[in-house]
């Protein structure tokens, strides 16, 4: 009893805590002067539709490489601490009839999708790492039905670091093509026609990439994450 | 009328993300209260989604596209599988 009125209190608190930000919140009528000139930028400069893809990509992309590289140290610890034992038994069994149907004729089309989401970033919603996510599922349906699916580790690390090599030296690309304040520019590449989907220099490329990268590196920790995952 | 429709599309928006967001919040109260944990490791994949739908009706597809891939897809199933691999552990300690 005594703890239920604990967390009540505790919850009151909170609420107190937050009343003064939800207090005050209006939605605002008109874009604040950077978030404009972001939205005008993404057009004028950079030709590209997808407003949210610009400032991923260029904008704030030094955060973009920095997410890309915690993914990536996410994943290397994950691999690293669930290592498999030589040995151990396998204790999976294959999924039913209608799963394994249904994951061959649906996989290919989940990971076809995921290449178009990324391939498309800069102009319909989405783009490398939703991308990516939706390439890991289409693995990830592989790897519940049936315990005889197995795909090449080295190509998964050849992917996975040849991605983040080529994203950085995109990045380097920007500022000796282009100057020293141009670091991850896409500007590099030519801008293309509005709406066409080689276009706004180098984000498709940039996310294909990233999209790549991401794909290999969670389809690697579901791989180590299944029960009899891992090296053989 | 624009101005009658945007009004009507307005309140139909808010009651939509009155429900959603009531749904997310049992989900969530479930997900602590509840005794069985693959109870609650799908309650909070339902959470996600809802959240995911909620995005969608603000505007913002990007970040409900990640919201359901990553949280109610790929979260729920790491959890599915460190659940298992803990029963399986317990169950050999057992043996």
């Amino acid at each position: 009893m005594i703890k239920y009125i604990l967390i009540f209190i505790a919850l009151v608190g909170l609420a107190w805590l937050l009343w003064p930000l939800t207090k005050d919140f209006s939605t605002p009528e008109q874009l604040n002067s950077i978030a404009s000139q972001y939205v005008s930028g993404s057009v004028t400069d950079l030709n590209s539709p997808n407003v949210v893809t610009s400032i991923v990509v260029t904008y704030r992309g030094l955060d973009t490489l920095g997410e890309v590289t915690v993914l990536f140290l996410a994943t290397a610890g994950v691999g690293f601490l669930l290592k498999k034992k030589s040995g151990s038994r396998s204790q999976r069994r294959d999924g039913s009839e209608i799963l394994q149907s249904g994951a061959g004729f649906l996989a290919p089309l989940i990971m076809l999708f995921g290449v178009y989401v990324f391939t498309h970033g800069h102009l319909s919603p989405g783009g490398g790492f939703q991308g990516g996510v939706l390439i890991a599922s289409g693995v990830l349906l592989m790897v519940m039905a049936s315990t005889s699916f197995r795909f090449s580790h080295l190509l998964i690390q050849l992917t996975e670091s040849l991605s983040g090599i080529a994203y950085v030296i995109i990045a380097i690309l920007g500022v000796i093509l282009l100057g020293a304040n141009h670091f991850l520019d896409p500007r590099i590449l030519p801008l293309g026609n509005w709406l066409s989907l080689f276009s706004a220099g180098a984000i498709p490329v940039i996310y294909s990439f990233l999209g790549l990268k991401v794909g290999a590196e969670l389809s690697a920790v579901i791989e180590s994450l299944s029960a009899d995952g891992g090296e053989e | 009328m624009p101005w009658l429709k945007t009004r009507r599309r307005k309140m139909s928006s808010i009651i939509a993300m009155t429900v959603l967001a009531l749904f997310c919040l049992i989900a969530a109260v479930y997900a602590v209260l509840t005794k069985k944990t693959i109870n609650a490791v799908i309650a909070s994949g339902v959470i996600s989604l809802t959240a995911s739908i909620m995005f969608l009706i603000y505007a913002a597809p990007d970040v409900a596209m990640t919201e359901a891939t990553i949280g109610a897809g790929l979260t729920t199933v790491v959890f599915l599988y460190a659940l298992k691999q803990i029963k399986s552990d317990k169950g050999d300690s057992d043996d």
